[in-house]
Formats: C-alpha cells, structure tokens, sequence
C-alpha cells in the first residue's frame, strides 16, 4: 500500500512533473478518449446515455464544420475589430448581401465558384469604400462609429428585404461538391456482422478545409510577409509607420477589403450549406461578436478556438437538450469575460 | 399670384383632407395584422394577398362604406404581435383587426384581446389549440381551424393505408407545431402507431444536420412540422444527407411557400402525405374562382397557401357580418360579435360555422404532394374529412381530459 503511494506523491510534492507535463498528460488523456468515442464500437449503456454513436459523432462533426463557417466570418470581424480597432457592426450584412450577390451570380451563369468569387470581390470593393468614406472619418470615435455602422446595418437589410424579399434561397452545389463521404468510422454493427458506416455530406468538409486553409494563411500573412508586418506595425504604432514611408491608408484599406471579403466569401459557402434569408446578417454578427469576444480580439488563433467552442456547443446543444442549447453558447461567454476577460488568446491592453 | 392660390389649395386640401377622413362616417378602418418581417414574411406576404382578394371582391366597400387597411407587422413572436395589435388598435383607432398569423402570436392577441372588450378580434391564421379552447376571449373570433383539426385523417391514414407503425416527429418548440403534433399522434397512436422520438428545435434554426442524425435509423417515417425558412433547411439537409425515409408533412410544411422553393428538396417532398385546410387540386367550382380571384394579386404563387386561405376566410366573414350590421361598430361592436357568432357562410373549401368557444368547423383535406404538369409542386387531393370540429369529433369533457398539449403530450414511445 505504501509502497504503491509512494511514487505519485513523491514526484508531485518534489516538483518531478512540471506544469506543463501535467496539462499534457491531460491533452493526451482527452485525445485518447475523443479518438475511443469515435472509433470504437460504443456499448450500449453509452447509446443509452449519448443517443446513439451516429448522433453523437455527426454533432462533432458538424460543430467543428460549423465552427469553420463562423471562422470565415469572425477572422474578418476580428482583422477589423482587433487590429485596425474598427466597431463594423454592419459586417453581418456584409455576409447577407455577399451570399444573395453569390446566388444571383451561380443562378445566371451556373458556375458555383465564379458565385464565390463574385461574392467575395464585390464585398471586398464595398470594404474598401466603407473604409474611405466610414471608417477614415470616423477614425477614433469608436461612439460614432458604432451607431454609424448600426444605421448602415439596418439600412442594407431593408433594401435587401425590397430587392430579394422574404424568401430563403439555396445557392446550388455544383454537382461535384455533391453527395456524401463514407467515414472509416463504424456507428453500429447489425445483426448479420456487417458494419454501418459513417456518412457524411462531402460538402461540409470541403468547407471545413476551406476554413483551415484560410486560416493557417491569414495566420503566414500575418506573422510571416512583409504586409503582415506592416500591418501590425500600423496597429502598434501608426505615426511611427507612417513616418517610416509606409501609406498607413492603404495598408488598413487592404485589411479591410480582405475582412469584408471573407465575410462575403462565406456567405456564398454558407448559404450553400445552410440557406440565405432575411435575418442571417443579425444571427452572423452575434456569432462572430461571441466567437471573437471568447477568443480575443484581433487574434486569428483565438477566432479559431472561439468557433471551435461556439460551433461545438451550438451543435451538441442542439441534439441533448435543444430547448436550452442557445444558453450554453452564452455560459461559455459569460465564463470567458469572467475569468478572462481579454479573451483566451488576447492581448491585455 | 396663380402659384400662391395653388400653394394655398394645397395647403387647405392637405389640412382638411385627414381631418374629414376621421370625422367621415364614409369609411371602416380594419386592422391586419400579419409577419411582414422575420422568418414568416414570405408567409406573411401571401396572407396579406388572401386577406385583399377578400376585400377586392366586394370591390373595396362594405354596407357603402370605403374600406381602409391599416397594416401591422409583427415577427412571428408573441410581444411583437401585441405590439403591433397595440399600436393598431391604441394609435390608428381600429376597431376591427384580423390577425395574426402564427401560433404564439395568437395566444398573445388573445390575451390582449380580452383587455379590449370593445374591439372586434378575427383571427389571421394562428393556429394553436387553446387560443379558443381553454381560457378563450369573449371577442376573439377564429373562422380558419387549428393546427390538430388540421391533421384529421393524416394519422389514420398513415397508419392504415401507408403502413408506418414506427414514426420519429421534427417540429418547432412553440404552441403551433405541438398542437400539429398532437392532432397527428392523436390518431396514429389510436391506430396502434408509435412515436420513439420527438425533436423539438428552436424556430429559426439552420443547422439541421446533427437533429437528423439524432433521428433513430429504424422508423418508417419522419413527422414533420415545420415552416417558411426552417422548412427549408431541414429538407435540403436531409437530402444531402441522403436520409432515405419517407416523410410525412404538417401542414405548413408543404404548403406553397415551401414547395415554390427551388433546390433539390423537391426530390424528397414528392409523394408526402399531409393534411390542412386546403388542397392544391381542389376541384369545386368554388375554390377554383377563389384561385382566379387570388392569381389577381401581385407576386401571387402558383396556388394560393393556407396562410392567403386563412386570411380569406377571416376577412371574408369580417366582411360578411359587418355588411350585416350595416358597417356599424359605433356600439363597441356588440352587435358585429353577435353577427360573428351567427355566421355560417360558404367558403371556397366548403362551409365554416363557429363553435360556442368560437373557433370554427370547417372541412379538412388529406394530401400528398404531386408534380403538376407545370412541373409545380402540388398538393393533390386524397380525401376530404368533412365538417371538423375543435374536439376532433371526441366528446368534448373526454377530450379536456388528454390535457393540454406540449412538448411531452401526447406521448405513445
């Protein structure tokens, strides 16, 4: 008995195992038992307490699908919000008038990727513009700013109300992106021994991946190229940039043509997967406000980890206790701003 | 001088003119009250379309009097409906509204209504059960049925005919779809039926993927009570995930505003059973005028839904018995209640009368969804299950009894 004991408490009182070590051993033993729930075959007093597994892991699957949907917008926001300290308030309008302008462009010419390109340039142009005439006149005035961009949020849904009206429209899929993938992953086993697969629409993946690659490429563009590094300068210091022979102006404009253009760019690949109608630009904003306030401002990370938590919880809300599910979006909020308030990947300023 | 006296003219005309519209006795105010914003403004919209197809066949005059719509636009909630209900009745002085529209909304008007015993309430086409039948307001009229008398004979039907003993239910958490839910499983587990599953989703979700897969793999059949936007979704996603079982439709869910969208959901809504209070390919005479009459309207869809029905009816029998009391409301409208109470009148999907509580009697109809030769989606015409009543034909006192619907009523796992 003593002797079992001895080992564990010498090194934890003796400092053996760092701070470090234990919260990997932590990681490692969350990932075993994430990579237990997917592949094995669960027993059925675990089907009897989670649903079933194909529910339980079609929740994963599609929260951390969602998650890179909110991503696409929320990097935007944050580009704008964190780094250039800009309130948009109109950027879920952005993403509305980006996913009708994809659907106007994939109906009339057929092609699915020349509708994403369409709403990704167009809103990036109106970006730019916002930041000529808004945001360059406001500078500073963050009171201002925010009721300016309220206005212009409100504004821009009641013309897309007159122009598109109240009907929710579906952005075809090209044929390709169709279908659903079969996962090497066994929901059940029926009773002759076969396996049931795993299915899951190929389509979301694809926007998964989008996510990934957009992010891991705003994060090099950042902290990796000469713009990136312009870019933050400006943030820490504008005089100092400017004075060192680098148009400020034209800096910030390139970031916020890049955020508005992600915000358009997933709405064309949002309202693929989900549906375009009136009301998506207030529903997007929230998201992107809850997921960039639990991240952190102005942090590609944190957006990341803050759509990662707000997709999961939104998704596995939805499927064990849907009445309540949209309080656990904001318990997850309200614990940030408690603990944390700068958010988990921000900077206190 | 010739520019100061047209000045002047139009000084005068634009002072006087509001002030005779008040003080004329030429014209009746009428309230409509309908979602012009939110998740049901396409449902809103063709209410709207049904309730002046009304008002355009009696050419805008009612007992020789000018009729004038005051619109009020709520969002589907239940404060924005008494919002609006308020600001009609309290601002614009109607004493005549028809509205609302959706099931929450209608227990909130209700409930407003009984604060306002001197204006005349008609209900749009909220549908929840105890809007009339537990607790109902004395000047709160409904000619257009509920969300259970809507179901008669789906559940029968699919038992019976279809075949599915074993059926998984997606709908709303709001009043409507409960009362939808309870008047299908009210049958069907009578017949011997069995519901393991109910899914309630918040109204306005998106992501339906992960309520799909939550759905058991071995039911015969999907219930779904869903509307607008929310419909929409559910049935591109279930498509994309290649759900294979058939579906059986509440009656907002494959109505026209859902079946005019376009997309691959056409694919799984072929063939789906449903019931309502309309059918697309009604035959009478007098439902196929009332498709003319309605096509009037601009932005009109291919068949009027059962929203443009249920404002018809409403404004039509507002229109009849305030023709019968020759447009008089000027006694706190206790002579038009009366007259409401009273009326029985044909309705292009057969005659409608009112209950003691009420809410109307009116005839059903089983459907399933078809291809016209357009390439439309129809709702094709099965069998009508003729004059309905609130109770669904169970003696009232026995029917009280089954206690008042909600998330986990009825229950038959």
């Amino acid at each position: 008995m003593s002797i079992l004991d001895q080992p564990s408490s010498s090194s934890l009182s003796g400092g053996g195992v760092t701070r470090r070590q234990v919260w990997g051993l932590v990681g490692l033993l969350a990932a075993a038992i994430v990579a237990w729930l997917v592949f094995a075959i669960w027993p059925a007093w675990l089907n009897a307490i989670l649903i079933s597994k194909k529910a339980f892991v079609s929740a994963i699957l599609n929260g951390l699908t969602l998650a890179g949907l909110y991503f696409l917008v929320a990097s935007g926001f944050t580009l704008i919000f964190g780094l250039m300290r800009n309130i948009n308030l109109a950027h879920g309008s952005l993403y509305l008038l980006g996913a009708y302008i994809g659907y106007e462009v994939t109906s009339r010419t057929g092609y699915w990727l020349l509708g994403v390109a369409a709403g990704f340039v167009v809103m990036a142009i109106i970006g730019v513009v916002m930041q000529v005439f808004v945001f360059r006149r406001l500078e500073g005035d963050d009171l201002r700013q925010t009721l300016v961009t309220i206005g212009i949020s409100i504004v821009a849904a009641d013309l897309m109300l007159a122009v598109w009206a109240g009907g929710t429209y579906q952005i075809a899929t090209p044929e390709w992106l169709d279908g659903a993938l079969t996962l090497p992953v066994i929901t059940a086993v029926r009773s002759n021994g076969a396996s049931v697969f795993l299915t899951y629409p190929l389509y979301r993946v694809v926007v998964l991946a989008a996510a990934i690659v957009i992010g891991v490429g705003l994060w090099l563009m950042l902290n990796k190229t000469r713009v990136g590094m312009m870019i933050r300068a400006g943030v820490d210091d504008r005089a100092m940039l400017s004075a060192s022979g680098v148009n400020v102006h034209a800096v910030f404009a390139i970031v916020f043509a890049v955020g508005a253009g992600l915000a358009g760019f997933a709405g064309v690949v949002g309202g693929s997967a989900l549906s375009v109608a009136p009301g998506e630009d207030v529903r997007y904003l929230l998201a992107s406000l809850v997921v960039v306030i639990v991240g952190g401002m102005g942090s590609i990370t944190g957006a990341a980890i803050g759509a990662l938590l707000i997709g999961l919880a939104e998704q596995i809300g939805l499927v064990y206790f849907p009445t309540y599910g949209v309080v656990l979006t904001f318990v997850i909020m309200v614990v940030t701003l408690a603990v944390r308030p700068q958010g988990i990947m921000g900077k206190a300023r | 001088m010739h520019r100061r006296t047209l000045l002047a003219l139009a000084l005068f005309t634009g002072l006087t003119a509001p002030s005779m519209a008040l003080a004329a006795d030429d014209t009746i105010k009428i309230g409509l009250l309908a979602t012009f914003e939110g998740p049901f403004t396409v449902l809103g919209e063709d209410g709207e379309r049904g309730a002046m197809t009304a008002v355009a066949e009696t050419n805008g005059t009612v007992a020789g009097k000018k009729i004038e719509i005051v619109k009020g636009s709520s969002d589907a909630s239940p404060d924005s409906a008494v919002r609006a209900a308020r600001k009609l009745v309290e601002q614009d002085g109607v004493k005549v509204l028809v509205g609302p529209l959706s099931g929450d909304e209608g227990l909130a008007v209700k409930d407003y209504a009984k604060t306002k015993p001197d204006v005349t309430f008609i209900n749009g086409t909220s549908a929840a059960q105890d809007t009339t039948l537990r607790n109902p307001a004395e000047n709160f009229f409904r000619f257009s049925t509920d969300g259970a008398q809507w179901m008669a004979g789906l559940g029968t039907y699919a038992f019976n005919e279809k075949g599915y003993k074993k059926v998984a239910t997606v709908a709303e958490d709001y009043s409507f779809p409960y009362t939808q839910v309870f008047g299908f499983m009210a049958e069907f587990c009578k017949a011997g039926g069995h519901v393991p599953s109910k899914s309630w989703v918040p109204i306005g979700n998106k992501d339906f993927s992960s309520v799909i897969a939550a759905i058991p793999e071995d039911v015969d059949a999907i219930y779904v009570a869903l509307g607008g936007a929310d419909a929409v979704n559910f049935l591109t996603q279930y498509q994309q995930a290649g759900g294979s079982a058939p579906l059986i439709g509440g009656s907002i869910t494959v109505d026209q505003t859902v079946l005019t969208s376009k997309g691959k959901l056409r694919d799984v809504l072929k063939g789906t059973p449903s019931a309502g209070p309309t059918a697309d390919t009604n035959d009478a005479p007098a439902w196929k005028a009332f498709v003319d009459a309605y096509k009037k309207q601009p932005g009109a869809f291919p068949s009027p839904s059962l929203f443009a029905h249920g404002y018809y009816v409403n404004m039509k029998a507002t229109l009849l018995a305030l023709d019968q009391v020759g447009g008089d409301v000027s006694d706190g409208g206790k002579k038009l209640r009366e007259a409401l109470s009273k009326l029985s009148f044909d309705t292009p999907t057969g005659k409608v009368s009112l209950d003691k509580n009420r809410n109307a009697v009116a005839d059903i109809f089983l459907t399933e969804v078809t291809e016209g030769s357009d390439g439309n989606l129809l709702n094709k015409l099965v069998k009508v299950v003729p004059q309905v009543n609130q109770t669904l034909g169970i003696p009232e006192d026995e029917f009280m009894k089954l206690g008042a619907v909600n998330r986990d009523n009825p229950s038959c796992p």
